[in-house]
C-alpha cells in the first residue's frame, strides 16, 4: 500500500519536527495556521490555493498509513490527546480527541452530517448569526462533501448497526444511513487507529498534502503558547519545541511573525491559547459554553456474535429523540453505535475481578449503542469551561447537571429497550451500580431508579464544540460569523470552538462547512482578490 | 444523605494526607515508579484482573508483572500534568499511612489478599469523594488498558486481532 505522506515528504514537502531542532529561531510568512484539524487543515488548502505563504503549527506528531497498524496500544499514544485518557477536571468525562497531523479528522469514524437548520435557526435567534443558515450554507456544504467524497455509504452495516437499526425499526423509531468520507473504504473497522488502507479522505490526505505541495511548510511536535500583540494587532506566535516523546519541552523556542493568524486548535486547545496569550476578554466569554455532546452508553449480549470491531463503525444513527420536544426543552440525543476493540470497551466498562472478566468473556457477542447528548440550547445547560491549569494548559470542568441526568436516564431506557426489542438477552448501561437486566419490563423498572451520578454513570464525549463562540456583537461572543476576533484585527478562529452551542451531529461536517466559507473570505481579503461569491 | 462520623473522620483524614504528601512527593517531577510503588500496583493488577489471570501463581507472577510494566508505559504516555497526579496517588498509596488509612489496606501490599485489595477498589469506587472515585477510575482504566493492549490477552475473549495479510 503506497503512503502519499512518505511520497510527498521524499518528493521535498517542508516538514520540520521540531522535536529535533536544535536552535531557537524567527520565521516570516503570510499567514501562521496553528492546528492541522478540521479547521486547520481547510484553512491552509484554501489559503496556501491563493499563493500566501502558510505555516501549520501542530503539537502532535506525523503519522500516515504506513505507521496506522490497527493496534490500540500505538494508535492511543500516539494520535490521541493524553493516550486517548483526556478527562474534564474532575475525572468524571473522558474525551476522545485527536492530537496528531489531521487532528480528529485522522481518528474519527468518519460520520459525516451537514449542521441541522434547526441550529441555524437556534443561532440566529439567540446569537444573532442572521449571515448562517441552513441555505446560505448549502453551497460550501456541498463542496466540502465533493472534496472529501461525503457520500452514502452503500455497503451493509455490520451486525453492531444493524441491531440499532432492527430494534428501533421494530419500535417504529425511524433510522437513518450516515454519510461517510470514505474512497475505495475497505470495510475493516479500524477508523479509530488511523486508516491504514488512505480510504478515509481526512485533512491528513486531502488538505494539507495540497497545501504542502503549494509550499506550505508544516511544522509538528511544536505548541503554540502565545500571541504577542500590540493595540489591535497581533505581531507574532510565540512557540515551544517538545520533546520526541510529545510531552516535555526540548527548550528550543520558534516565533512566527505573520500578517495574519488563524487559531484552528480545537475546543479546548484554541481558547486556552487565546487565554495564555492575554488577548481582550472584556465580557468574559473566551472559553465559557464549552460543549461536549456528553454520551451514554448502553450495553447488550446477543445471542450470536456482532463482532462490533469488524466493519464501518458507523453507518445507522437515529434523530427521532432529538424531535421529542423543542430544541431549548428537555435535551434531545442522538443514537448511534461505537466500534468495539478491546482497550475501548475493557476501561468503558463497569466493574473489576471476576465480574468485569465475564462480561469480557462475551466481547465478541457485544452490541453497543451511544445516545449524545445536544447540550447548549436548553436555557440550564451552558456546558463548560476551560481554564489554564499546571504549566498553563487547558483544564475543562463541565458540570454534570439534573438536566443532563434527566436526558441520560431517558436516554439509558430507549436505549435498552431497542437492544430488547433487537433480540438481546441482557443489557446493562454502563454504570457502576446497574446490575443488568434480562428483559425491558425489568430494565424499565431498574434504570428508572438507578442513582445518576458523575462516576456512577460512565459519561464520555467525542465532540468538543464552543469556548470562541461565535455572535452579532463583542457582549455575545469572542469571533463574528466571518470567525474574526472582534478585538484583534488579524487574527480568526476557524474550527469547532467558535459553535455557540452544540450540534446534535457529528461535527466534522459542520467544521469543514463553515471553515471553507470563512477561509475563503479571509483568502480574497489577504490575497487582494474578489470575493467569492456563493449564493 | 446520611454523612456520618465515621465517614467525615475518613473523608478528613484523606483531605489533609493528600495535601500535605502530594507537593513533597512530586518535587522531582516525572520519575520511575519505585519498587514500592510497583508492590502496590501489582496487588492492584493481581485483584483487578482476578477471574482473567491463571490461579496458579507461578504463572499468574509474571503476567502480573508485564500489566505494571504496561501501567508504567501508559503512564508516561499521559501529559505532564496527568503524570504529576497520578504519581500523587500512586506514591501515596505506597506508603504504609496512606495504605492503611485510605485504602483500608492493613497488610503490607505484597501480602495482601486479592479480597483485601477488592475490599480497597470497592471502596473507593463508592466512595462519596469523586477524588477517590476518580482514582479509582484511573486504576481500573490503567489496568485493562494495560491487560487489554496485549495481543496475547484476546484469545480469552475471542478478539481474532485486526486483520492481516493485505498490507
Amino acid at each position: 500500500m503506497e503512503d502519499p505522506i512518505r511520497v510527498g515528504l521524499a518528493a521535498g514537502w517542508k516538514h520540520v519536527d521540531a522535536s529535533a531542532l536544535a536552535h531557537s529561531q524567527t520565521i516570516d510568512v503570510d499567514v501562521v495556521i496553528v492546528g492541522t484539524g478540521a479547521g486547520g487543515g481547510v484553512t491552509a488548502d484554501l489559503l496556501s490555493a491563493t499563493g500566501l505563504r502558510v505555516v501549520l503549527v501542530e503539537e502532535g506528531p506525523l503519522r500516515s498509513s504506513s505507521d496506522f497498524k490497527m493496534l490500540e496500544s500505538d494508535a492511543y499514544p500516539e494520535l490521541y490527546q493524553e493516550s486517548a485518557a483526556r478527562k474534564t477536571a474532575d475525572k468524571a468525562i473522558n474525551i476522545l480527541q485527536g492530537r496528531c497531523v489531521g487532528g480528529s479528522t485522522t481518528v474519527n469514524w468518519t460520520s459525516s452530517f451537514r449542521t441541522p437548520p434547526e441550529v441555524f435557526a437556534f443561532w440566529q435567534r439567540h446569537f444573532g448569526l442572521q449571515e448562517l443558515s441552513a441555505e446560505s450554507m448549502s453551497s460550501w456544504f456541498a463542496v466540502m462533501e465533493h472534496k472529501l467524497w461525503v457520500r452514502p455509504w452503500d455497503t451493509p452495516p455490520n451486525a453492531n448497526n444493524k441491531i440499532l437499526a432492527a430494534g428501533a425499526e421494530k419500535l417504529g423509531i425511524a433510522v437513518g444511513s450516515i454519510k461517510r468520507n470514505v474512497k475505495g473504504c475497505w470495510n475493516l473497522g479500524y477508523c479509530g487507529m488511523g486508516c491504514p488502507t488512505n480510504a478515509k479522505q481526512s485533512m491528513l490526505l486531502t488538505a494539507i498534502p495540497a497545501a504542502l505541495s503549494r509550499g506550505a511548510t508544516l511544522y509538528t511536535r511544536l505548541r503554540a503558547e502565545r500571541l504577542r500583540f500590540a493595540g489591535s494587532q497581533v505581531s507574532a506566535l510565540d512557540c515551544s519545541a517538545l520533546q520526541a516523546d510529545g510531552i516535555h519541552l526540548s527548550g528550543r523556542q520558534v516565533r512566527f511573525r505573520a500578517r495574519h493568524f488563524v487559531v484552528a486548535g480545537g475546543a479546548i486547545g484554541s481558547p486556552a491559547l487565546l487565554m495564555r496569550s492575554s488577548v481582550p476578554d472584556p465580557y468574559r466569554l473566551l472559553g465559557k459554553r464549552t460543549f461536549l455532546h456528553p454520551v451514554v452508553i448502553s450495553s447488550a449480549l446477543m445471542d450470536d456474535r456482532v463482532d462490533a470491531y469488524a466493519g464501518a463503525p458507523q453507518s445507522i444513527y437515529s434523530d427521532h429523540f432529538l424531535h421529542q420536544a423543542p430544541i431549548d426543552g428537555a435535551l434531545g440525543f442522538k443514537l448511534e453505535t461505537p466500534p468495539l476493540h478491546p482497550v475501548l470497551y475493557a476501561t468503558t466498562l463497569q466493574g473489576y475481578g471476576e465480574a468485569h472478566a465475564r462480561l469480557m468473556r462475551d466481547f465478541t457477542k457485544v452490541n453497543v449503542v451511544l445516545a449524545l447528548l445536544r447540550d447548549g440550547f436548553n436555557p440550564a445547560s451552558r456546558g463548560g469551561r476551560v481554564r489554564l491549569g499546571a504549566g498553563r494548559l487547558p483544564v475543562l470542568d463541565y458540570p454534570l447537571g439534573e438536566v443532563i441526568w434527566e436526558a441520560a436516564r431517558r436516554a439509558l431506557l430507549a436505549m435498552a429497550e431497542i437492544q430488547f426489542a433487537a433480540g438481546a438477552r441482557w443489557v446493562t448501561p454502563v454504570h457502576e451500580t446497574a446490575p443488568g437486566y434480562t428483559s425491558w419490563a425489568a430494565a424499565r423498572k431498574g434504570i428508572a431508579e438507578l442513582p445518576l451520578k458523575p462516576f456512577l454513570c460512565r459519561v464520555v464525549s467525542a465532540h468538543v464544540m464552543g469556548g470562541c463562540g461565535m455572535a452579532d456583537a463583542p457582549h455575545r461572543g469572542v469571533v463574528d460569523h466571518r470567525g474574526r476576533h472582534f478585538w484583534l484585527d488579524n487574527l480568526s478562529v476557524l474550527d469547532g470552538s467558535v459553535f455557540p452551542t452544540s450540534l446534535g451531529v457529528n461535527p466534522q461536517l459542520s467544521i469543514y462547512g463553515l471553515v471553507a466559507r470563512n477561509a475563503s473570505l479571509l483568502a480574497a481579503e489577504l490575497s487582494g482578490r474578489p470575493l467569492p461569491v456563493i449564493p | 444523605m446520611n454523612f456520618g462520623r465515621r465517614q467525615f473522620i475518613h473523608t478528613g483524614l484523606a483531605g489533609s494526607l493528600l495535601l500535605s504528601f502530594s507537593g513533597w512527593l512530586n518535587a522531582a517531577g516525572a520519575r520511575r515508579f519505585s519498587a514500592a510503588e510497583r508492590e502496590m500496583l501489582g496487588a492492584v493488577v493481581d485483584a483487578m484482573l482476578d477471574g482473567v489471570l491463571p490461579a496458579q501463581s507461578t504463572q499468574r507472577r509474571p503476567l502480573v508483572a508485564q500489566t505494571v510494566d504496561g501501567i508504567a508505559t501508559a503512564v508516561a504516555g499521559l501529559s505532564a500534568a496527568s503524570q504529576t497526579e497520578i504519581g500523587e496517588l500512586f506514591g501515596l498509596l505506597a506508603i504504609a499511612p496512606a495504605r492503611m488509612v485510605l485504602a483500608g489496606v492493613g497488610k503490607p501490599w505484597r501480602e495482601a489478599s486479592v479480597s483485601d485489595v477488592g475490599e480497597f477498589l470497592q471502596s473507593w469506587r463508592d466512595s462519596r469523594l469523586g477524588l477517590l472515585q476518580g482514582a479509582y477510575g484511573a486504576l481500573h482504566d490503567l489496568t485493562y488498558g494495560a491487560w487489554y493492549g496485549r495481543p496475547d490477552s484476546w484469545e480469552a475473549i475471542s478478539y481474532p486481532g485486526p486483520p492481516r495479510g493485505y498490507f
